[in-house]
């Protein structure tokens, strides 16, 4: 009755969110009194997973699995949730988990809760907070079926260091058979993804114009950040829409959020309010952002954001 | 997986319009949510959904994706049927997108206690009524599940595409494009198929807003209801929490940005 996560890795290389679910499902294996699994597929270093709770990896290394596919994929998740006589899946939130997820609950027969942001409330049956809504409410929701299956959301939980005697073992699948073929992937090369950043700078109608947007990328440069604009800024055209941050953009989760010159629609606030740490600069006192902001400053951005670019580069060459 | 054997014969029977055999039949999920701008609240002790004076829309994802059904029935030929699962509260939303161009409306007559639920009323229709295209969006903007699409096709065993940004279709073969963490995947596949549509799939400004024409021509459309089966309860809702208020928001002198770093560094630990 192992707990079962499926460990995402990319080039090898395990995602950040695999540790992090890794984190959950320990925490949530000690509530029960139970184990937890990986699936591992085509990772390099499956004892990493050592590090983050996981007692024993289904190691997966095959060379046709090495692109992404949604069905194969869940179809080897649903092997090994079988396999290890497991009742509760648990996923993480990225694109590729969720793309995944809805197909494996109709495999596994699951009962199924996204956007999970809680250790398990209650236990019997399975009840978990959730995000809802879109952020501008709280959920919670019981699981009735005997198979459960919940996708944390990120940087909900967090990633929790707990060593444990992994056991590594090779696990054979039969790979499912699909119609979906990618025949190339368009990657931002060396960009920090909106997905993946800690923290996210973003610019809005009050940056004036997309000559503008060197103050948003410089500071982002200095923070490590990503950068995403609001919604008019890519509807004129500014910025592309990959940026877009808002109710039917982008959802953003990451520990800082700076928005400059945005002035705080009800719809962009809902695509950042899990968000830990929102900071406003905005030249309106009476913009909405003032009023779902920790920090704030009223200035115009074309003296402020300079002058804090110049700041935190100080700070930074005082702080590594 | 899905056995609709059963049903197939009843269902028939029940359908009123028929379209010429080779044309391609697509159903567009419909998801009836309080307007962007709502406030949300709860009432029944915080179980339920407050919807006194919310104004209800189509869902903002399932509208790119049934503007895009518009553009495949104006230029290469297609049906467009519109679906929900809901009561009769729903019908107005049904209307407006059959006043957006949609032949015929159908309504599952439930009122869904999860995904799931919503996912297997779809698909028996799907199967029943053998629509070669699905489209569905990313997530409802109100329980945010986004589970009824992949389920759909996990359910009807048709190819799936996750948070769909392009597609375009020539006979049978689909090419699409999916947004991913760090850009977009170019995929191949072919009909039948299901689609989780968000913006891009047609922009913002494609988007229509019905005429007087299509508000009077919806009214004479045929809006079918039917009975909902096979209720699922594998999950439910317990109870709706609001956030906490937040705090004062701290201030900083546009002249002193150095506090600002000092309060992200040593108070916010963000830095």
């Amino acid at each position: 009755m192992a707990i079962l996560i499926y460990a995402e890795s990319e080039n090898g290389k395990y995602k950040k969110d695999s540790f992090e679910i890794a984190s959950y499902a320990r925490v949530t294996a000690d509530k029960l009194n139970t184990s937890v699994t990986a699936v591992s597929i085509n990772a390099d270093d499956p004892n990493e997973l050592g590090n983050y709770g996981v007692d024993k990896v289904l190691h997966i290394s095959n060379d046709s699995l090495k692109n992404f596919n949604a069905v194969i994929y869940a179809d080897i998740i649903k092997q090994a949730f079988e396999s290890e006589s497991s009742n509760l899946a648990i996923l993480s939130s990225s694109s590729n988990a969720k793309y995944l997820g809805s197909l494996l609950s109709v495999k596994i027969n699951a009962g199924y809760i996204t956007n999970v942001i809680e250790i398990p409330k209650e236990f019997d049956p399975l009840t978990v907070k959730r995000n809802s809504f879109t952020n501008k409410a709280f959920e919670y929701t019981k699981i009735n079926s005997k198979n459960r299956q919940l996708a944390v959301s990120k940087n909900s939980h967090g990633v929790i260091e707990n060593k444990t005697s992994i056991q590594i073992e090779t696990f054979e699948v039969t790979l499912a058979s699909s119609e979906i073929n990618v025949k190339s992937t368009e990657k931002a090369s060396n960009k920090v993804t909106i997905a993946d950043a800690e923290i996210v700078v973003s610019g809005g109608r009050g940056l004036k114009g997309p000559e503008n947007w060197w103050m948003v990328e410089e500071l982002a440069d200095v923070l490590g950040a990503a950068t995403a604009c609001s919604k008019p800024v890519s509807d004129l055209g500014w910025r592309p829409h990959s940026e877009h941050v808002g109710q039917t953009g982008k959802l953003v989760s990451s520990n800082l959020y700076i928005a400059i010159g945005i002035s705080g629609a009800i719809q962009h606030l809902a695509g950042i309010n899990s968000s830990k740490v929102k900071v406003v600069i905005n030249n309106d006192p009476d913009a909405p952002f003032f009023k779902a902001a920790d920090y704030g400053i009223v200035g115009d951005a074309f003296e402020v954001v300079p002058k804090l670019i110049e700041g935190l580069k100080t700070f930074k060459s005082q702080n590594t | 997986m899905f056995d609709n054997k059963n049903f197939k014969l009843n269902y028939v029977f029940l359908s009123t319009k028929f379209y010429p055999l080779n044309i391609m039949k697509i159903l567009v999920c419909i998801s009836h949510v309080p307007d962007t701008t709502s406030k949300i609240n709860f009432t029944e002790n915080n179980s339920k959904f407050d919807e006194n004076g919310v104004q209800f829309v189509i869902n903002p994802n399932d509208e790119f994706g049934l503007t895009r059904a518009m553009w495949f029935k104006e230029k290469q030929g297609a049906s467009v049927d519109v679906i929900n699962v809901g009561l009769a509260d729903t019908e107005p939303t049904l209307r407006k997108a059959l006043a957006i161009g949609a032949d015929k409306a159908i309504r599952i007559n439930s009122d869904p206690k999860n995904g799931l639920n919503v996912a297997k009323q779809i698909a028996y229709i799907v199967s029943s009524e053998s629509y070669d295209l699905v489209i569905g969006g990313r997530e409802s903007i109100d329980y945010n599940g986004g589970m009824v699409p992949g389920m759909i096709a996990g359910l009807v065993n048709y190819n799936f595409v996750d948070k769909c940004i392009s597609l375009e279709i020539n006979n049978d073969s689909i090419t699409a494009a999916r947004e991913i963490e760090e850009g977009k995947e170019i995929i191949e596949s072919k009909l039948p198929l299901v689609i989780a549509g968000q913006k891009g799939l047609v922009e913002e400004s494609d988007l229509r807003i019905p005429n007087m024409r299509g508000i009077m021509m919806a009214r004479r459309k045929e809006l079918q209801v039917i009975n909902a089966i096979d209720e699922d309860n594998s999950t439910c809702t317990v109870s709706f929490e609001k956030p906490k208020p937040k705090g004062e928001i701290t201030l900083v002198s546009s002249d002193n940005v150095d506090e600002l770093i000092n309060l992200l560094h040593n108070e916010a630990k963000a830095i």
